[in-house]
């Protein structure tokens, strides 16, 4: 009995050490080399720039929005964004007017009375910026 | 007042007992009694109807709870850099107790709806959020906005420190003589749907 116990016994040990081993050494915390007791330090927060109009990076960009947006209220019933950007409200509110294209049907090319359905989430093209650092060096040119 | 009178059912002596000037007790007596009862009485009915001015009355309701004070959540009035907050009285309930009264005469309709369940249900409330918001902007309207003034002043009104926009804002404003729901709504709520049509009639009718 004894004979066949040992060398049994002696394989699932060295298995068990060898493993524990390895995964010791592959196995690291997502968040890097920090002890169990230490946090990360939250990110920076970066206030929205407020300012005039921003210049357009590229020929196609959408202009971004030099003001906060974040209380507006953009959804099925309303688009707070409108009552300053749309058409009737541009002039006396001194905004910049939503462009022609976006009362444009997308199918028939037809000018709409309003926004059209397709373009009624503005924040999917267009957006403010933060005051942040890029996370990652960029080499992009105009 | 004849004996036979008095000796009728229970509701008869204690009328009798009312109308009698009393023959027992002092003038003074019945006055100390009476102050008292009334000071009772007073502060109970203005403790029991600033209990209906609270936070966690309004919400009691799942009306209020699963719409209105789900929105409010997170906005600048909930929660903000400096930690004071504006609950569902500081802007429905007028703080001098000539318009509190009456708005809560106006109130007691609300409980026959709460009992018809006009907005029991999500979709309900939705229907209805036009009508209700455009009930407020009016009511804020004609008082010139008297419980947004409780703690925001144009004369306190710092415009130096706001944003161009802002500032450039407010102070044509002040000079227009223009009050904080002409510009501010749908600050704490939803919006309605037609919300920006509604807003003209509105500054159109009352102009």
């Amino acid at each position: 009995m004894k004979r066949v116990l040992i060398p049994v016994i002696a394989v699932l040990v060295a298995v068990s050490v060898l493993m524990g081993h390895a995964s010791a050494q592959e196995v690291k915390t997502l968040r890097g080399e920090a002890g169990f007791s230490e946090t990360n330090s939250a990110a920076e927060i970066n206030q929205v720039i407020e300012s005039g109009r921003f210049p357009q990076n590229y020929r196609q960009q959408p202009p971004l929005i030099p003001h906060r947006i974040d209380k507006y209220e953009i959804d099925l019933k309303v688009n707070q964004c409108m009552r300053c950007h749309n058409w009737q409200y541009a002039a006396k509110e001194g905004a910049p007017k939503i462009s022609e294209t976006h009362y444009k049907d997308h199918r028939t090319g037809q000018p709409m009375d309003d926004v059209v359905p397709g373009r009624w989430f503005c924040t999917q093209c267009h957006v403010p910026q933060v005051d942040a650092k890029p996370l990652v060096e960029n080499t992009f040119q105009n | 007042m004849s004996e036979q009178e008095e000796k009728g059912g229970f509701f008869n002596r204690i009328w009798a007992l009312l109308r009698r000037p009393s023959k027992t007790t002092s003038a003074g007596m019945l006055l100390f009694v009476g102050l008292i009862a009334g000071v009772i009485f007073w502060g109970g009915f203005n403790w029991t109807l600033e209990l209906t001015n609270t936070e966690s009355f309004c919400i009691s309701c799942h009306e209020m709870e699963q719409n209105v004070y789900r929105e409010y959540t997170g906005t600048v009035h909930d929660s903000n850099p400096s930690g004071v907050r504006a609950t569902c009285p500081d802007c429905h309930v007028p703080r001098p107790w000539i318009y509190k009264i009456q708005r809560k005469i106006q109130a007691s309709n609300e409980l026959l709806h709460k009992a018809l369940g006009t907005i029991d249900t999500r979709e309900k409330f939705e229907e209805h959020r036009l009508t209700m918001a455009q009930r407020e902007w009016k009511r804020m309207k004609s008082s010139d906005s008297r419980e947004c003034r409780n703690c925001h002043n144009f004369m306190s009104m710092d415009v130096s420190r706001q944003g161009s926009r802002a500032r450039n804002r407010h102070i044509e404003a002040q000079e227009d003589g223009k009050t904080c729901i002409d510009c501010h709504k749908g600050i704490a709520h939803e919006l309605p749907a037609n919300a920006f049509t509604a807003e003209e009639e509105l500054n159109q009718a009352v102009k």
